[in-house]
């Protein structure tokens, strides 16, 4: 059958034989979930970029006055001159998740091989075993990395033997901290999507190269890595987006001194109630997010070529 | 084989990251059964901590409100995204009108978590001018978590929707099967399967939500990832130890009873076939 032909029988539903029936029928059974994303979703999402320009009043309340205020100040200029917290909280957003997407890679891809080169009986095993994790709630598995680092067990005391902290004190809020809750919370964002490109893969042509006498950087770069491109691309867009707008795990493990733009959104919406810095700082993670995704697409689409 | 090349390496890496992700697990549950209020210092074992939360009302609370929220929103999402799936697939929409509504699709899975809590803060602001139904608590978390399940939900429906082919529903019309008798009796139940898994999906996704929740919750409307977030922020205690947990068992089982359930699907399939 051609497509074409099977467009025509979708037209045919029984007793709706008019486009304009069918039309109606296709309305009714679409709209709830559309209007329901609409209005909760896209229109207030669309309503946050006019907000971005609006000003905040004196009781936190909004005025629709325009103004560019709520960016200058995003660039840094306040009322006591320039400073630039906040870009260095955006370049920071920004490095720690292409930091992190970096890492989570590195660690996915021999564990993804490792699960799909085991038996077909076990492998489901292994798989559960990173679904598990995968499926823990964010707020235990962050907490759990602040047991780990508390004064009283052994990572936290060895770094003090080093003389990288002071004794008796824990190893959050820190930087190491937050890489440490990020890498563990995406892996498993990474390794699923790359296991399903692992498990369909070539190995003739692994085998092709080897026998070609290619060293195994080579065999790696050019038979390996090409065919798992679909999976990890898909895990690096799984893991940059959401780590770009992260706000639990700095909230945990950074501390005020090593805050997010996650973190920054947060309070504006929240406790500082300025709801149209916070919008201004939305769009400028937007903005930051798509930069990334084409940064990646760029790179990904580069590694085809070699 | 390859892997003989370098036998060390490639396991030793991939078992030292899961021990990655697992430890910092492993050792909630320890000190979950630790005899000691203060301190991690080893006092012995007990159970103590676990019947602390069966007899603690803030907790059993949140249990509460966490099943509701989760059972409650899965129904609408589930009932709402099905239908969107359906609607969007098999009537001859013009290529804008997909685009329009495709774009709507897929907004509650690319709009970054926290822009997404953002923009209903602003929506349950302004709805509040209509109504004080609005103001924070069960109702608007409901909403909210409604709106990135319905996404969800349609995508893994539709997803089963692209697989089956037409021809059944065809000899359905061509026996003079009303549409909705076709609904009812043809295209229901070849798409329970990817009903159930969007079903699934919606619910996990509820019982994992922090941000979406901690954005749109009200005094009374307190889930548990909430409750272990505000005590957190006010130290570590063996009771959260338990809780994790517990969280952490759920979550195991409800991953098997998945994989089962799924699995059995698969199985059904195949003999049908």
């Amino acid at each position: 059958m051609t497509n074409e032909q099977q467009n025509d029988t979708r037209i045919w539903h029984g007793e709706l034989t008019t486009r304009s029936a069918l039309r109606r029928r296709g309305l009714l059974q679409v709209s709830p979930g559309l209007f329901w994303i609409l209005i909760f979703l896209t229109v207030p999402a669309l309503a946050l970029i006019a907000l971005s320009f609006a000003t905040r009043g004196g009781y936190g309340e909004i005025e629709w006055v325009f103004t560019l205020e709520n960016f200058s100040r995003l660039a840094g200029y306040g009322m006591f001159g320039w400073s630039p917290d906040y870009l260095i909280i955006l370049a920071r957003s920004l490095w720690v998740a292409f930091v992190t997407t970096t890492i989570c890679t590195a660690l996915a891809f021999p564990l993804a091989f490792y699960i799909a080169r085991k038996p077909k009986t076990t492998r489901y095993v292994w798989l559960t075993m990173v679904i598990i994790p995968f499926w823990t709630n964010l707020v235990i598995r962050t907490y759990a990395w602040q047991l780990v680092l508390s004064p009283d067990l052994p990572i936290a005391k060895f770094a003090a033997v080093l003389g990288l902290i002071p004794a008796g004190s824990p190893l959050y809020p820190s930087e190491f901290a937050v890489y440490l809750g990020m890498i563990s919370a995406f892996l498993p964002f990474v390794v699923l999507p790359l296991y399903s490109s692992v498990e369909k893969l070539d190995w003739s042509l692994v085998e092709a190269a080897f026998d070609l006498y290619s060293n195994r950087r080579r065999v790696f770069m050019q038979a390996i890595l090409p065919q798992t491109l679909p999976g990890l691309s898909v895990g690096a867009i799984l893991t940059f987006v959401p780590a770009m707008g992260m706000f639990l795990i700095p909230d945990f493990l950074g501390g005020a001194k090593y805050m997010l733009v996650g973190n920054l959104i947060q309070q504006q919406f929240g406790k500082s109630r300025d709801w149209p810095f916070g919008a201004a700082v939305s769009l400028a993670l937007m903005v930051l997010t798509l930069i990334g995704l084409f940064v990646f697409r760029r790179k990904g689409e580069k590694m085809e070529v070699i | 084989m390859r892997s003989q090349r370098k036998p060390l390496l490639v396991p030793a890496m991939a078992l030292g990251t899961l021990a990655f992700l697992y430890i910092p697990l492993m050792a909630v549950a320890s000190f979950s059964v630790n005899d000691s209020r203060f301190g991690l210092t080893w006092q012995g074992f007990t159970w103590k901590w676990y019947l602390e939360l069966f007899r603690n009302e803030q907790v059993l609370e949140a249990v509460g409100n966490t099943l509701f929220l989760g059972l409650v929103s899965t129904v609408i999402a589930t009932v709402v995204g099905t239908a969107l799936a359906l609607g969007l697939n098999r009537f001859p929409w013009s290529r804008k009108t997909s685009a329009f509504f495709e774009f709507n699709l897929y907004m509650p899975v690319i709009t970054p978590e926290i822009v997404f809590a953002g923009a209903l803060v602003i929506a349950f602001a302004s709805l509040r001018y209509f109504s004080s139904a609005f103001e924070p608590g069960m109702l608007n978390m409901i909403i909210g978590h409604v709106t990135f399940q319905v996404a969800f939900v349609a995508l893994v429906v539709r997803s089963r929707l692209a697989a089956f082919n037409n021809e059944i529903e065809e000899a359905s019309h061509d026996l003079y099967a009303s549409s909705w008798y076709t609904l009812r009796k043809v295209i229901l139940p070849m798409l329970t399967p990817g009903i159930v898994s969007g079903a699934m999906l919606a619910f996990t996704l509820s019982l994992d939500d922090f941000i979406i929740s901690f954005f749109t919750a009200g005094p009374t409307s307190v889930t548990l990832p909430l409750y272990i977030y505000a005590e957190v922020h006010r130290g570590i205690t063996p009771k959260i130890h338990a809780l994790s947990t517990v969280g952490l068992l759920v979550t195991i089982v409800l991953v098997i009873a998945s994989q089962k359930i799924s699995n059995s699907f698969n199985e059904k399939e195949r003999d049908d076939a």
